[in-house]
């Protein structure tokens, strides 16, 4: 029987506390060396580098390896997302949420919707299959997120296996994602007051069938990277975030549950049918990159263990609110009846009429916060819609944290970040 | 339990001459703050004595046709009491400045700059007020209701335009603004009538350039035989 081995770790912050040392200069340097003189370097990271994933581009200034300055430079994904949803209806917007966190567009739909809903004073009489419906695709779209996410940042800091491992398992995510919405990647599934259709037959008994799969993944991944001796050397006490700057920059989501702040959007404001559902917030305790990735894989055992919560109290019932002026009536009325087609002419022309006022929703995404501040004149369309991204505000604390790092721990504090640049820049 | 309206209250009797009485939408509660200069020392208030340790958001809205014409929205946020508050303030166009709250909370560096970038406020005390989504030098603020959603032709020639990609015009790309979609279709395109086509790009895109003092870039692409 093989042995258990302790890994001795290195301390928590010991190879930042030597970034430090080595910053102030405090061990004198050989003598052949003192003479050299010393130069800053300017080195441009992205916006192409594997490791930004997607388009961020961060300015780093050097002192030999270590970082002295770094300035992130976002925008490059811009494309005016806000801009655009004040010229439409707040139907018309939906596929624009997918486009934001597209690792996770379920979640972006439901956000978005429920930000509509709370505007119209919905929010809370959506019928219950279709809320249970909802948390479903939120649970699915985080775990694909952070499947992602961990794959990806095993790759960064060069384990290409877990990458693979992770990316099979997503990719039933995203069949089970094509069956219950004709699309693998860019959804569309909510509507204002409902979803655009039921769930298809067979699909609970897939999701169940997922369900015990992912959890097998999940606990592969974790043998492959939890106590792995070199992800652990490079994760470990690097990129610590403490709890008071945590919250001082904003972070959100695992990244500031990573740091140990107790805080979940589902819990502490809980929308949707998260009330009646059982599960955990895990945190972490040193606030460093691994704390963070520990954060990601306990998240998504909670979200299987919701995921299945759900499909046990699938009621059945509609998926669409009773009210043609909100949600598009079924479409055989629609062709027999007056009133149900001038609502649907209405409803697709002009879209809901939405009362004057601002709302604010924000949405516990696999990312973090997302939130969407709505100001209404009143009618269809949104006078301001502004998306408070989580990955915007989470890449704000960079400048803080990347200097006194060696330039190869960006690479493993971007990948513990988990950021998408399509939510950032919108 | 302290509730945002009893938070709001508490706000509102520190600084009674500034703050309006909370409206409520929603569930959610509102406070409109009447001079823009005092905003960092009600939100140094806010998070000092009342816990809004969390800035959740700051943002900003073109009211155009009014006057004042922008509101600047602040999302405040407590992790000890879990409550929400929003603080609005008005802001003239002529004015265009107001102070930054970056020294309370450094969350707001980020947003700030976005409201500069998007509706072109600035903001006094910022530690560095630069574009964050447009590029440095452009010159619009595309979030105000004056700027058309197609866009403005902008006036900086070497940013906003660039020499044509190698595949550009090549077999199996689509040439857009072309006539219809069937004859942008790359499976039923003639190279000889692409390389016109492609040509007479060039040419618009060179007469922009000189008119604008630059020199011509490589030349015209021969039609393929």
């Amino acid at each position: 029987m093989a042995e258990m081995r302790d890994l001795q770790f290195q301390e928590p912050a010991a190879r930042a506390a030597q970034a430090a040392q080595a910053l102030t200069g405090a061990p004198a340097p050989a003598a052949e060396l003192q003479d050299l003189p010393s130069e800053k370097m300017v080195l441009n990271m992205g916006p192409s580098h594997p490791s930004t994933h997607g388009v961020l581009r961060i300015v780093l200034e050097l002192d030999g390896e270590i970082i002295t300055k770094a300035m992130p430079d976002v925008g490059y994904l811009h494309r005016g997302d806000e801009k655009i949803a004040e010229n439409m209806t707040y139907s018309q917007f939906v596929p624009y949420t997918d486009r934001l966190d597209y690792l996770a567009p379920l979640a972006n739909n439901v956000a978005y919707a429920l930000a509509v809903e709370k505007l119209l004073g919905i929010d809370r009489q959506l019928p219950p299959r279709c809320q249970f419906i909802r948390v479903i695709c939120c649970e699915l779209a985080r775990i694909s997120s952070h499947l992602l996410g961990l794959g990806s940042y095993a790759m960064d800091v060069g384990a290409l296996t877990v990458f693979l491992h992770t990316f099979t398992e997503r990719e039933k995510i995203y069949n089970l994602c094509e069956s219950l919405t004709g699309a693998r990647f860019t959804t569309s599934y909510t509507r204002i007051g409902g979803l655009s259709r039921d769930l298809p037959p067979g699909w609970i008994d897939q999701c169940r069938k997922f369900c015990r799969e992912v959890v097998v993944n999940i606990d592969e991944t974790e043998t492959f990277l939890t106590r792995n001796r070199i992800f652990v050397d490079r994760t470990r006490g690097v990129g610590v975030i403490s709890r008071p700057d945590a919250i001082d920059y904003g972070l959100s989501g695992p990244n500031l549950r990573g740091s140990g702040i107790e805080h979940d959007l589902r819990k502490a404001h809980p929308y949707l049918v998260y009330d009646q559902l059982q599960f955990d917030v895990p945190v972490g305790s040193a606030g460093d990159s691994y704390d963070r990735y520990l954060v990601r894989i306990e998240e998504m055992r909670q979200s299987v263990l919701l995921l299945q919560q759900c499909l046990d109290k699938m009621p059945a019932g509609p998926v669409n609110i009773q009210d043609g002026k909100i949600a598009l009536p079924p479409k055989d009325r629609v062709l027999t009846r007056m009133e149900e087609l001038i609502h649907h002419f209405i409803n697709v022309t002009q879209g809901v009429n939405a009362p004057p006022g601002e709302i604010y929703f924000g949405h516990e995404n696999p990312k973090g916060e997302l939130g969407f501040y709505i100001h209404s004149k009143g009618g269809g369309t949104p006078h301001r819609l502004k998306i408070r991204s989580p990955s915007f505000v989470n890449l704000g604390i960079l400048p803080k944290l990347l200097p006194g790092h060696m330039i190869s721990d960006v690479v493993a504090i971007l990948g513990s970040f988990d950021f998408v640049m399509g939510e950032c820049d919108r | 339990m302290t509730t945002s309206l009893e938070l709001a209250e508490r706000l509102r009797a520190k600084f009674p001459a500034l703050i309006s009485a909370p409206a409520e939408f929603r569930g959610e509660i509102t406070l409109e703050v009447s001079d823009p200069e005092a905003i960092p020392e009600i939100c140094a208030f806010a998070k000092r004595e009342l816990g809004f340790d969390y800035l959740v958001d700051i943002t900003s809205v073109d009211l155009y046709g009014e006057d004042p014409r922008f509101a600047l929205v602040y999302h405040l946020y407590g992790y000890g009491h879990l409550c929400p508050l929003r603080l609005k303030l008005r802001l003239s166009e002529e004015k265009g400045e107001l102070p930054s709250v970056t020294g309370v909370w450094r969350a707001a560096d980020w947003h700030e700059r976005e409201i500069y970038d998007m509706m072109g406020l600035r903001f006094r005390g910022h530690p560095d007020l630069r574009r964050i989504l447009m590029w440095e030098g452009y010159p619009y603020f595309p979030l105000r209701k004056d700027f058309p959603l197609s866009g403005k032709p902008t006036h900086l020639p070497e940013v906003a335009f660039t020499e044509p990609a190698p595949l550009d015009g090549g077999p199996f790309v689509t040439i857009a603004g072309g006539k219809d979609t069937i004859a942008r279709e790359p499976r039923v395109r003639i190279p000889e009538t692409d390389a016109l086509e492609l040509n007479a790009r060039l040419e618009r895109r060179q007469d922009i350039k000189e008119a604008h003092g630059h020199a011509r870039g490589p030349g015209a692409i021969e039609p393929r035989k």
